[in-house]
């Protein structure tokens, strides 16, 4: 039997076009549509299948605002048994560092022999919370796991992770941080009569008051980092074509490579 | 050396890696804006010889030498760098956010509760203070961070965010070696094993030119004439989303928002259209090539160079000009 702990988050759709809202500092939430950051579906997975094989119980900790629930939502419907939703209008604008304690001290309210967490969340693009929440915690970490082999018994793991050009097979005791790669497995996808289950399924609302957490260490106020403005990307000055017969045309690429560009 | 800005370097094999001359180079910059030290730091195993090459780059080079950190592991060297953190107390600390920086600094910086700005692409000192450029929503925009209050600061930049420059004149640094009271049963993480990549594989992320297949390759079998190029090339090869979900190439390959973000000097994509996932983790390269058979393809948008072609006749002929231009030089 295994307590196991999922960290999810809700994110901007990534097929979604991105403008900025008239502050220039933040994006614009009109016509974006919020789903499981992707790195967390494969995080859920490998819950699932450790449940699957060792038994136990499968919770999602998120923190955010109200709409958050929905990525728990998911999640639920995918097969996990419960949710804590943590939400507090104090939590708007909290950093990265904040979020991992928070989501630290939602865990610690709970048995947990294992915590999976997506390697990266594709909004911030920031990767920190999974190792801040292990740190926290006092327990080992794996990031970017690729493969988790859970020994007989519970209390170790056989953890492959990607580095540049290799793979790296580690050995872990447990409890451990495990984060998701993209490889890691194929996530399900939530069956009909799981949408209906999870609608059913316990989700936990809790505050920082609940957690024992000063709200003045959170929040924007509280953060260590300000965003002055956001930029989009310049604009390449694509569209080229190189015309001509197939031979004729490879051959001036090459030519502009070498001469024009230097690239080559 | 309170105060001062702190490079966190990486090296294989005794060797410094690329990654560790980008952030030299970014920590240099920085810490002639804000008029303090630069210090370096490496760890390893029988790694003494890289305190002379680094002290040609930093006033203080800080070796970290251990029988327990000649493989990285997180338990390691994050009991030996937030030590040596503690002791040196520098203002700020740089490193990359290769695989090694991503996985030990966020774990750093919450033990010591400092702030960390990851996997920027650029930073500068703006009224004394630090403003970190951070690529977010799949590189959809940039946001600019500043670093706020008066206390440790990280940042991790991402490979190929800068270009790297020799020093100039020998910093003539003043080299500690230091055991960092690793013991074994400090790690509860070991490595078993490393594997290495198929045959003399190129990192995507530290190549400096990149050949990607798409859609248009049809499978596994199709690659083939984009892996001769990029062999040709002495590239790294990639792929797209819809190949690596085909089953064709593995994850490793994938260059976009849930793959790697690649910033090489030349992207040549055939066979890729140019789904907005795709273009969010190349769009920084310098110069990209298109071959597509669709005139309409997103990716001739942003293309310097395009070829509206079937990438089965296109990539061999390229292939072949380039084994000309290569044979002339």
């Amino acid at each position: 039997m295994m307590n196991i702990i999922v960290c999810v988050k809700q994110v901007p759709d990534t097929a979604a076009t991105i403008k900025l809202d008239p502050t220039g500092k933040s994006i614009s939430q009109e016509n974006i549509t919020y789903v499981l950051n992707p790195f967390d579906e494969y995080a859920i997975e490998e819950a699932l299948q450790t449940k699957e094989k060792f038994g136990g119980e499968v919770t999602l900790v998120t923190m955010g605002p109200d709409r958050a629930e929905e990525a728990l939502r998911t999640g639920l419907a995918m097969g996990a048994d419960k949710g804590i939703h943590i939400t507090d209008p104090q939590l708007a604008g909290t950093d990265f560092f904040g979020t991992a304690r928070v989501l630290a001290a939602a865990i610690k309210t709970v048995p947990h022999d294992i915590i999976f967490c997506g390697k990266v969340a594709v909004d911030d693009n920031a990767g920190q919370v999974g190792p801040q929440i292990a740190e926290l915690l006092g327990i080992p970490q794996v990031t970017a796991a690729t493969k988790v082999e859970i020994a007989e018994g519970g209390a170790s793991a056989k953890v492959n992770r990607e580095i540049e050009g290799a793979t790296e097979v580690l050995q872990t005791s447990l409890p451990a941080v495990i984060t998701a790669e993209k490889d890691l497995n194929q996530p399900r996808y939530p069956s009909l009569p799981g949408i209906m289950k999870a609608k059913q399924k316990p989700v936990q609302k809790m505050t920082l008051a609940d957690l024992g957490l000063n709200p003045a260490e959170f929040g924007s106020g509280a953060s260590k980092f300000e965003i002055t403005s956001m930029a989009m990307p310049s604009k390449r000055e694509g569209g080229r074509i190189i015309q001509g017969d197939l031979p004729v045309a490879v051959r001036e690429l090459v030519k502009l490579l070498h001469e024009e560009a230097k690239v080559i | 050396m309170a105060g001062e800005v702190l490079v966190l370097c990486e090296q294989a094999d005794g060797k410094l890696k690329v990654i560790s001359n980008e952030i030299l180079t970014k920590g240099r910059e920085i810490s002639t804006a804000l008029g303090a030290g630069l210090s370096a730091v490496i760890a390893g195993s029988g790694i003494e010889p890289l305190g002379q090459e680094l002290s040609n780059w930093a006033g203080k080079v800080f070796v970290l030498d251990s029988l327990q950190l000649a493989s990285y592991t997180t338990d390691g060297y994050t009991k030996a760098l937030a030590n040596l953190i503690t002791a040196q107390q520098p203002k700020l600390v740089l490193c990359g956010a290769s695989s090694q920086g991503r996985d030990l600094i966020p774990r750093v910086a919450a033990k010591l509760k400092g702030a960390l700005a990851s996997n920027c692409s650029d930073l500068r000192v703006e009224n004394g203070g630090l403003v970190a450029t951070r690529p977010v929503y799949g590189e959809k925009t940039y946001a600019q961070v500043a670093l706020k209050g008066e206390g440790l600061q990280f940042v991790s930049i991402r490979p190929k965010a800068v270009v790297p420059i020799e020093p100039e004149a020998p910093a003539g640094g003043q080299v500690f070696k230091i055991d960092p009271n690793v013991a074994p049963e400090d790690l509860r993480t070991s490595v078993v094993e490393t594997i290495k990549g198929a045959g003399g594989m190129i990192e995507l992320t530290e190549a400096d030119i990149i050949v990607s297949g798409g859609r248009g390759t049809k499978g596994d079998e199709g690659f083939k004439c984009v892996e001769d190029l990029a062999r040709e090339l002495n590239a790294a090869v990639g792929a797209s989303r819809s190949v690596v979900d085909a089953g064709w190439k593995a994850h490793s390959f994938q260059v976009g928002q849930t793959g790697k973000v690649v910033s090489p000097q030349l992207y040549v994509a055939a066979g890729i259209s140019g789904a907005i996932q795709h273009l969010a983790g190349m769009r920084t390269s310098r110069v990209i090539v298109a071959i597509n058979k669709d005139p309409e393809a997103p990716i001739f948008k942003l293309a310097d160079y395009g070829i509206v072609a079937d990438l089965f006749q296109a990539c061999p002929l390229l292939t072949e000009e380039i084994r000309k231009l290569k044979a002339q030089q």
